[in-house]
């Protein structure tokens, strides 16, 4: 055999392989991605809460996306405690302000950055929230202070309808 | 395979055979040559597999009741604890059956660490088992999420929750586990199916597990290469079946004492109540077979690098064959390894003590010294012993240090020389 047939045919071998990989993952894609959320799950994106009886020092829990949604209407010694903090004293380092639109309202995301837990209101070394699975303290503008998580609560999109509603999403 | 000729006595069986060779198969396992000297931790290969089995007929009857359904698995939980017919009955089979796997699955694997069993030319062996202890971990991680109660949802949530570790797309990989933005309907509909399929690749992964055991046959308890089949081995059957037999009784009493008698002591009573988004149990904490690896998990203050270090702790066993350095397979004539190996024994029954515990002060502490330590053995102890540890004296034979006749003249002949 010639040394150009042989090149001839290694073409050939390696464009059907390279046809066969691009068939393979275009068939593997549909199956991977079947497992993202679908479009019954995306559609549940948004809630609105009433907060009209909430006095000062009051926390509720509200379901957003299945996951815990934690609004807490500070008292006036939370927020200056809040606001009173250094940011180098920070692990992951946010303003107060930055964090609740209103002063008054604290709305985030009850879930432990670390692996998923839903923190306790009230309690930790920060009066502010503790993670009763590994143990992570966070501040009264839900920062994480202590403990094994990597960040802050996560602020979720929301915004105020008016002075009595919160739409979360 | 076969270690010599077979040939069917019926005309029937040799015109099969020349087909598909199923009876050389079968004369080749029973007759299989075996080192005459192995002790009762050798039996629990035998057991496990039926464990494997006995999971997977409990499990295929369960699951023509359960029902995968967010708003129906917990309840029809409790329909086949009440209402079916002996469903309480296999319930706890299964249930138990977990615990029982991993109790026999760790006495198989320290009795590997004990005799060396892990060294050349049995490393495929112990990758193959090692793989196999991974998918076990993944099957019971998932079967225990099921029945849905509080420890199902927060035990999926926590541990879906390690792969966020992972930079730039830890969150993606998570959100696509779950199938939705929190544990829910779909998590529980994929978990269900995974925990059907996994059973069957450890299956199959038994199949060459013991297929590459057959290759270097049995090591044994003082570990030298034998030669088979001698006046060193017995035939698998029936000397090896009947002492499996006898071990695999005394296996299934243990086994019914927990069915019977305290079928929910290793479980939580937080898994009875159903499960519930909005509330984490006050102290969660996974199945005790897990607890060593969850206290690794807990002992690093950072969150990628406590994953980093629980998976490396499972991981660092595939590389063993390779860490230890000593020629000698058997603890028996490594003195100084055979503490070690009791420390290891102790240190990582204190992790799963501490595992179980409040992650805080003295056992916190106790946490990070066992975990730089169960490091420490495999990386640094294990190397250097292989160089500077001095080794008892290694028989020949399994007969020898018993009946004398030693290939070994010298060795005879100074048995002769003590014995006048």
């Amino acid at each position: 055999m010639s040394e150009k047939k042989t090149k001839r045919r290694d073409f050939l071998f390696t464009a059907t392989y390279a046809v066969g990989a691009v068939g393979a993952a275009a068939v593997v894609w549909p199956m991977i991605d079947q497992m993202n959320p679908d479009a019954s799950v995306k559609a549940l994106a948004s809630t609105e809460v009433d907060i009209s009886s909430m006095n000062p020092g009051k926390t509720i829990t509200v379901l957003w996306r299945g996951k815990p949604v934690f609004i807490r209407r500070r008292t006036q010694e939370e927020i200056a405690e809040a606001k009173a903090v250094k940011l180098k004293d920070l692990k992951h380092p946010e303003k107060d302000e930055d964090r609740a639109q209103n002063p008054e309202w604290l709305v985030m995301l009850g879930v432990c950055t670390h692996l998923g837990c839903v923190p306790l209101d009230q309690k930790g070394d920060y009066n502010g929230w503790f993670c009763p699975c590994h143990g992570s303290h966070y501040d009264t503008s839900g920062r994480i202070r202590k403990g094994p998580a990597p960040t802050n609560m996560e602020i979720p999109q929301y915004k105020f309808v008016n002075t009595n509603t919160i739409k979360i999403g | 395979m076969s270690d010599h000729e077979y040939t069917p006595n019926s005309k029937f069986g040799k015109w099969f055979n020349d087909r598909l060779p199923l009876l050389t198969l079968a004369s080749h396992l029973t007759d299989y040559p075996t080192p005459k000297n192995l002790n009762y931790w050798w039996t629990f290969g035998g057991i496990l597999t039926f464990c494997l089995i006995t999971q997977i007929v409990t499990g295929l009857v369960l699951a023509m009741h359960y029902i995968a359904h967010a708003d129906m698995a917990f309840d029809s939980v409790e329909h086949i604890m009440r209402d079916v017919n002996y469903g309480w009955l296999i319930r706890y089979i299964h249930a138990n059956g977990a615990s029982m796997f991993f109790l026999a699955v760790y006495i198989h694997i320290f009795r590997s660490l004990f005799y060396g069993s892990y060294k050349s030319p049995r490393e495929v062996i112990w990758i193959i088992g090692i793989i196999i202890y991974l998918l076990m971990m993944a099957a019971a991680f998932l079967g225990y999420v099921l029945p849905w109660g509080q420890m199902s949802f927060w035990g999926a949530t926590v541990i879906t929750n390690l792969f966020s570790a992972i930079p730039l797309v830890g969150e993606g990989i998570v959100t696509w586990l779950w199938g939705g933005y929190s544990v829910d309907n779909p998590t529980l509909t994929r978990f269900f199916t995974l925990h059907y399929l996994i059973p069957f690749l450890i299956l199959g992964l038994v199949v060459l597990h013991i297929w590459a055991l057959h290759v270097p046959g049995n090591n044994n308890p003082i570990g030298i290469d034998i030669k088979k089949p001698s006046k060193d081995t017995v035939p698998f059957h029936p000397y090896i079946v009947i002492k499996d037999g006898f071990a695999l009784l005394m296996f299934m009493i243990v086994f019914a004492f927990f069915v019977f008698y305290t079928p929910n002591i290793l479980g939580h009573a937080d898994n009875y109540i159903e499960a519930n988004p909005l509330v984490t149990p006050a102290h969660i904490v996974p199945e005790w077979y897990l607890l060593p690896f969850y206290a690794i998990l807990r002992s690093v203050p950072d969150k990628l690098l406590g994953v980093v270090a629980m998976l490396s702790a499972i991981l660092i066993l595939a590389a063993l064959p390779w860490l230890d350095t000593s020629k000698i397979r058997s603890a028996v004539f490594r003195p100084l390894y055979r503490q070690f190996y009791w420390i290891l024994v102790a240190d990582v029954l204190i992790l799963g003590y501490v595992g179980a515990m409040p992650a805080e002060g003295l056992y916190l502490l106790i946490a990070r010294v066992a975990t730089a330590y169960y490091f420490l053995h495999f990386l640094v102890v294990l190397p250097i012993l292989g160089y500077k540890e001095r080794t008892l004296p290694v028989p020949l034979s399994i007969t020898e240090p018993v009946l004398g006749g030693s290939p070994n003249l010298a060795l005879a002949k100074n048995k002769e020389k003590f014995e006048n």
